[in-house]
């Protein structure tokens, strides 16, 4: 494909029906929020309204020290989820393919996982010796069971035709992995990651309260206590967009890496 | 039996569940193929037709009896007997042509550039050059159906199986599937196994009818079928053609009445007065 028909593709998803709705959708939003706040109503009336906070976001923007807090958490979410993944696919691929190993490690990883995030932040301080392996372990564990899970449910719903096919048509055992199963796994690894990646930007606030002195979650969470309330908001909308944006990078890896699910 | 027949199939039986006093599925089953011929299994809906081509292509295991390939029993699958189902089976991650080379490209007997060269020949053969580099949710119902022909046939299987292939398919692609997989058989003469609960298909396509009793499956009649090839549409109004099918419909309808009485007492009931009409009726 070449650039030229992408750049068309783009101009005709800019303008299209969809962005438009979604534009108009979130400036209702705003336009509601601000009159809440301005006209005290309950609730709204303690957030401070939109243009403070867009003044807040205008002066906050020109400073270098807010987009140093938007690298340093990218950076911690990317190690502590690229973590996740390299050790939840090759798991989950294994618990899936054996029975013993799945038997072994169900169990464990069940009792695991319920615990929350914020739960396991005096354990990884403890634990790791690093303030930044501590708060990438963090995140590590918020995109992990996830992504062993999706694995794990993806590469056993294989649909049984397609391993006899390939046994009928003389697959070896290594062949079935590599040709068969991991390929019809992974649509489900990408939901898991995508999921999984949604995950490590809940759990940030929680990770970077460990004497962070950086990253979008210190940052919201040392608005509060300096007493800063549009910065709050600043920084609580700045986690969004970075989930959104990181969630529809894996999305857009995923299309390309599932040709077969596109739609011609 | 010499020791090259191409399907030897002796005294099959099988039952699903660990019930031992459960129905067979399949009980005393034995036929075998003709080379180079094409043999059509017909029998009423549930009698263990798919039963008996998964214990042939190795992938369940009877409870007696034995399949031989060559004069070799079988021990699983193997790519020396091969089969189509009604369900694709194609790879939806791999384009027709990569689903096609797939075969010859794991058994790693032939080069690679060879292999893909036959694929691409193969996919040709069965109409798709057009769709090489589609992936099977981008074809139609008849073009898997073709697909899969090729990707088998790339094989060069002992014994092709194929399984009510052209079931869910509208009418039209049907016929012309049918017309169609008749002139490759014509030009390849591979040895073949169909299975087929459509009486028209059965005799339009075979060389020789086998008919399967209802439940427990075995084989209660061995047609053989004298129409000329090539076998043109126009056979299906000649009137050996309506000889065969009213030969075999007689057979067929005592055990798909067997089938449908299975079902129910009130079917039964009907089946049985059904039965005493035909005996009250002068003859």
């Amino acid at each position: 494909m070449t650039a030229s028909i992408n750049l068309r593709k783009l101009r005709k998803r800019l303008f299209s029906k969809t962005t438009f709705r979604g534009a108009v959708a979130i400036t209702l939003v705003f336009a509601g929020w601000e009159l809440g706040s301005r006209f005290k109503m309950p609730i709204l009336g303690s957030i401070p309204p939109p243009s403070d906070v867009l003044s807040v976001l205008h002066r906050i923007t020109a400073d270098g020290r807010f987009w140093h807090h938007w690298l340093a958490s990218f950076q911690r979410i990317f190690m502590g989820f690229i973590a996740a993944q390299l050790v939840g696919i090759p798991l989950g691929l294994a618990m899936a393919m054996s029975l013993a190993t799945r038997r072994f490690l169900f169990p464990i990883l069940e009792i695991l996982r319920p615990i929350p995030p914020l739960a396991w932040v005096p354990t990884a301080i403890i634990f790791w010796p690093t303030t930044e392996s501590s708060i990438a372990f963090v995140i590590f564990l918020g995109a992990f069971f996830t992504v062993v899970l999706n694995v794990i449910g993806g590469a056993r719903s294989i649909d049984q035709r397609y391993v006899r096919a390939a046994l009928s048509l003389g697959s070896r055992r290594r062949d079935i992995f590599w040709k068969i199963v991991l390929p019809a796994t992974l649509p489900s690894i990408f939901i898991g990651m995508a999921v999984g990646m949604g995950i490590t930007w809940e759990v940030v606030v929680a990770a970077e309260m460990i004497a962070g002195k950086s990253g979008l979650g210190y940052f919201t969470w040392a608005s509060y206590v300096g007493g800063n309330y549009p910065q709050i908001i600043v920084g609580m909308l700045s986690i969004g967009i970075a989930g959104y944006v990181s969630s529809g990078l894996i999305r857009a890896v995923g299309k390309i890496a599932t040709p077969w699910q596109r739609p011609l | 039996m010499d020791a090259a027949t191409t399907l030897e199939v002796e005294g099959i039986s099988k039952r699903f569940g660990k019930d031992t006093t459960a129905e067979p599925v399949l009980a005393d089953c034995s036929f075998a193929l003709e080379t180079r011929k094409l043999t059509v299994l017909i029998g009423p809906s549930g009698c263990g037709k798919s039963t008996l081509i998964n214990v042939i292509a190795g992938y369940e295991k009877p409870d007696a009896g034995a399949v031989r390939i060559l004069g070799k029993p079988v021990a699983g699958p193997g790519a020396d007997r091969l089969a189509v189902f009604q369900e694709t089976a194609l790879f939806p991650w791999m384009t027709t042509l990569q689903n096609v080379a797939y075969g010859p490209l794991v058994q790693r007997t032939r080069p690679r550039e060879k292999v893909l060269e036959e694929a691409a020949r193969l996919v040709d053969v069965v109409g798709l050059r057009e769709f090489s580099d589609k992936y099977p949710s981008q074809l139609s119902g008849g073009m898997q159906r073709r697909a899969e022909l090729a990707r088998a046939m790339i094989n060069e299987p002992t014994l092709m199986m194929l399984d009510e292939p052209f079931r869910g398919l509208d009418a039209m692609t049907r016929e012309l599937m049918q017309e169609y997989f008749v002139r490759l058989y014509e030009e390849r003469r591979l040895t073949v196994l169909f299975v087929s609960s459509e009486i028209d298909e059965a005799i339009f396509l075979a060389d020789t009818l086998l008919v399967m009793s209802h439940r427990p499956g075995r084989i209660i009649s061995r047609m053989a079928i004298d129409l000329p090839r090539p076998r043109l549409p126009s056979v299906l109004t000649s009137l050996e053609y309506l000889h065969y099918k009213s030969e075999a419909l007689e057979l067929l309808h005592a055990e798909a009445m067997k089938a449908f009485a299975a079902g129910s007492k009130a079917a039964a009931d009907f089946v049985d007065a059904y039965a005493a009409r035909d005996e009250g009726e002068p003859s």
